[in-house]
């Protein structure tokens, strides 16, 4: 009886997720979607607390056994903890770090798996069909563990500049033929070795290590897809060794539709995934770029100039990036925009797929200072336009409107679609500094002869430009 | 010769198994098809929150533990913890995320 409730948990469970997901998808239904699978969630783990029946190892359920009132409390107390830290995290922490956010709550939950399996693992020795989901759980729970700690402490600029480590080809390949043979060890010979079953947990984080350490720049949302569906793949295994319908469907799904979410953005980005994961993205570190000799000279322009320049335009473009999001400038910038429309300027903004760090970034940046969501426009469709723009605003972004992608076949942006700014009558871009961006390669943009520096903190640059404005 | 007909029985015993993986790879792939660019963020979140369905494994194991097993009552509890962190965490960011979405 309990266990055929259970089960219906389970069902309605898997079936929230999948329909969570599917209305995740559209505008409208997104938000909706997100409850529903929180509250089959919440189902599916009060059945696992209630319903619990427990079964010897051969299946037989044993009617007598009670749970220790211990246990029940260090769940509930793991639960009531885990709920608290995790609510607080997500409610207090600033938009910005929400990819940070998203890394680090991807690493808890292969975290979770991989323990699983490292406690699973002596409890199913001569099975070699749960010994194979018990092993493969731990590999790729570590190793998603450790890449999305490292993926966090890149996307927190504790960990800035890519670290290219000597003979890491090798170094990454010893490993993982380390990682297998340890794995494939253990389920041959059914070994009971804590040594041998450490041995395989801390390669497999080495190697989660090592996989996410040489990635950087634009490339890190992709990789935290990546880890997304690695951590679903995991539970999948999870729910492979119990038989649990609720951890299978969810680790499935994610794991497939993570996947499929990965090459989508890497397609948006014009790179193949293995360009992504094995070349590593530039030298590291504000290195110049090829051609670094003949570039010219830049502009620079003053407030007052710049006030002139766009209270007399006709269309305005805004191109945010990443560093609108770090200094906090979005709701300058709307009040920018509100008032260059009172005078009758076009204002519109420019959204490039990989701008900021995550996809959709910019969107939420720009929609939580309540910019009009018709304002927004997609690549494709603004990029014929900026030939009537008089002014294109850039600010804080910089590969995303890089020419270099288009004419430097030895950038590593080549073939990524940009934003065609240059094609504008005036390119204005606001920077603090002359400092590479994220990306660390030169900016071809910045020496076109229609280019002025805009230098200043967004959020400071552009108060005194509002403020300029008002004089007028 | 030996290892193709081990293979084949496999699939032999397992083919309801193997139905559903195979479904649930296709439902995934459809549940994904179209999203529009702006969406991807929100969605990978709610993703994730999703795979924190391991918490489910986590706790089967807490219950059938050893009270005397100190280690595993560790770890037990840790993977509790963490799996909180991953459902809990994962769905209030994701509804951060799609709080910016409403229609003005």
């Amino acid at each position: 009886m309990k266990t055929n409730l259970l089960e219906i948990c389970y069902l309605i469970g898997s079936v929230t997720f999948i329909l969570g997901l599917k209305m995740m998808g559209n505008a409208k239904t997104a938000r909706k979607g997100n409850l529903i699978g929180a509250g089959g969630m919440t189902l599916a783990i009060l059945g696992t607390i209630v319903l619990f029946v427990k079964k010897d190892e051969s299946g037989v359920v044993n009617p007598g056994y009670t749970v220790p009132t211990m246990i029940y409390g260090l769940i509930g107390a793991a639960i009531l903890l885990g709920s608290i830290i995790g609510w607080l995290a997500a409610k207090k922490v600033q938009m910005t770090k929400m990819p940070e956010l998203v890394s680090i709550f991807n690493g808890m939950g292969g975290a979770c798996a991989a323990l699983i399996g490292l406690m699973e693992y002596n409890k199913n020795l001569g099975h070699t069909g749960a010994s194979i989901a018990i092993v493969l759980g731990i590999i790729i729970g570590s190793i998603s563990f450790s890449g999305s700690v490292i993926a966090f402490l890149k996307l927190n600029g504790t960990m800035n500049q890519p670290i290219r480590l000597p003979a890491y080809n090798i170094l990454n390949t010893v490993v993982m033929i380390a990682v297998f043979a340890f794995g494939g060890y253990m389920v041959i010979n059914q070994v009971s070795s804590h040594m041998i079953l450490c041995s395989l947990f801390g390669a497999a984080i080495i190697y989660g290590v090592l996989f996410t350490v040489p990635i950087g720049g634009a490339d890190m949302p992709v990789v935290i897809s990546l880890l997304n569906s690695f951590t679903g793949l995991a539970a999948a295994f999870g729910g492979f060794l119990y038989g649990n319908k609720v951890m299978l469907t969810g680790g499935i799904l994610v794991g497939s539709a993570g996947t499929l979410l990965t090459l989508v953005m890497c397609k948006a980005m014009n790179r193949p995934l293995s360009n992504v994961i094995f070349g590593a993205f530039g030298g590291g570190g504000a290195v110049a770029g090829p051609g670094a000799d003949a570039k010219g000279s830049i502009k620079d322009i003053g407030v007052s100039d710049l006030a002139v320049l766009m209270n007399y335009s006709k269309k305005i473009v805004i191109v945010p990036g990443y560093g609108l999001a770090v200094a906090q400038a979005q709701h300058v910038i709307h009040e920018l925009e509100l008032l260059l429309e009172e005078r009758g300027v076009e204002v519109k903004y420019a959204i490039h797929p990989v701008a900021g760090r995550m996809p959709g970034h910019m969107n939420v940046l720009l929609a939580e200072s309540n910019v009009a969501y018709e304002k927004l426009v997609e690549m494709d469709d603004i990029n014929p336009e900026f030939e009537q723009t008089d002014v294109v605003l850039v600010v804080g972004a910089n590969d995303v409107v890089n020419p270099a992608a288009k004419t430097d076949p030895s950038s590593p942006i080549y073939g990524m679609p940009i934003l065609e700014v240059n094609k504008a009558k005036n390119i204005i871009i606001n920077k603090r500094s002359m400092n590479a961006g994220y990306a660390g390669i030169d900016n071809l943009l910045f020496y076109d002869p229609k280019s002025s520096m805009f230098f200043g903190d967004a959020k400071k640059a552009l108060t005194e430009l509002v403020a300029e404005l008002k004089t007028m | 010769m030996e290892l193709i007909r081990q293979a084949f029985s496999f699939f032999g015993a397992h083919q309801e198994m193997i139905y559903f993986i195979v479904l649930s790879v296709f439902v995934g792939i459809e549940v994904i098809g179209g999203v529009p660019t702006v969406l991807h963020t929100p969605l990978m979140s709610g993703a994730n929150a999703i795979h924190g369905v391991v918490i489910v494994g986590a706790i089967y194991v807490m219950l059938n533990v050893n009270p005397s097993n100190t280690l595993a009552l560790i770890l037990g509890f840790l993977a509790v913890l963490l799996g909180t962190l991953n459902v809990v965490g994962g769905f209030v960011v994701t509804d951060r995320m799609l709080e910016m979405f409403k229609k003005k």
